[in-house]
């Protein structure tokens, strides 16, 4: 870990927010896509069967 | 073969079915070593000590905050001009990639800001251009939201991301336009006396591409659900009608 000096809180903030908020989008851009996949799936399957 | 095939959805599904995990591996990679070389190995700048290493965040976010509404805008041309539904289903999908990148460029900003101004926020042109493009794609993203039939979401969106590009023209090019406020001139220039040192040009250069990267293989993958999305919601009105 390298030395931060005085502003160790504002970097650490800085990196804790922006990672956390590009984790959250790839979080929830793959949880959406796989329940509309999911989805999609069962209304062709719907289709199919009749 | 000509661009125009991408247009169709199945063509886009097969293409960036094969894309995406090289999309995503090498933003992962382009992130990680931007990352890690800036934060770990990288020297205090003699002005603004360690706080200069929230540049790998905030530069590469801010520019593809404008970016993605370029992106949004060429998009948005394309389906008012040809009226191909993947280019409006994909400015959809880049509209939330974009807020994020809008953001964490603010937050870093205001984070920056606070020790090297004394303030985390000032009514500069440049911050506030970026603010109303932060409000422009919150309103973008409630007209889709608030519209039910598809065609007329994404007419009436193209039109938003057309009045919206002024902020996002605005918000690159304020400090030209205006000449003053607290922030500063652009990190990246073709002017070498302008530039920023090479000890944090070259990290900075790989975070930017990782960010692209990342806005790509986001912008692919969201747009597939929007295509599948699409499809159910046709699949659901066949269903009601039969």
């Amino acid at each position: 870990m390298p030395d931060l000096g005085q502003y160790a809180v504002e970097v650490l903030s800085a990196y804790a927010v922006s990672l956390g908020s590009l984790v959250a989008l790839i979080g929830f851009s793959i949880w959406r896509g796989k329940r509309v996949k999911r989805a999609l799936e069962d209304a062709e399957a719907r289709i199919r069967n009749g | 073969m000509s661009f125009w095939e991408y247009a169709n959805p199945r063509k886009f599904m097969a293409v960036s079915d094969k894309a995406l995990p090289w999309l995503f591996t090498s933003a992962g990679l382009a992130l990680a070593i931007g990352l890690i070389w800036g934060f770990f190995f990288t020297p205090d700048d003699f002005r603004q000590g360690s706080t200069v290493k929230i540049i790998y965040l905030h530069v590469p976010s801010a520019m593809m905050a404008i970016n993605t509404w370029a992106m949004m805008l060429v998009a948005s041309l394309i389906w008012i001009v040809r009226r191909h539904h993947v280019s409006a289903l994909a400015a959809r999908a880049a509209a939330p990639v974009g807020v994020t990148f809008t953001i964490i460029a603010l937050a870093t900003g205001a984070i920056w800001g606070q020790p090297m101004w004394g303030t985390w926020w000032a009514w500069d042109p440049r911050l506030t251009a970026f603010l109303i493009l932060f409000l422009f794609y919150l309103g973008y993203i409630a007209l889709w939201q608030a519209i039910e039939d598809p065609d007329t979401a994404a007419d009436l969106t193209s039109v938003l991301c057309l009045v919206g590009t002024v902020f996002a023209v605005i918000s690159r090019y304020a400090l030209i336009f205006w000449n003053q406020g607290l922030h500063q001139g652009a990190s990246l220039s073709l002017d070498k006396e302008e530039n920023i040192s090479d000890v944090f040009y070259f990290p900075l250069l790989f975070a930017i591409a990782g960010f692209v990267l990342l806005f790509i293989a986001l912008v692919f993958y969201r747009t597939r659900t929007e295509i599948r999305l699409r499809r159910l919601h046709a699949i659901g009105l066949k269903e009601r009608m039969t």
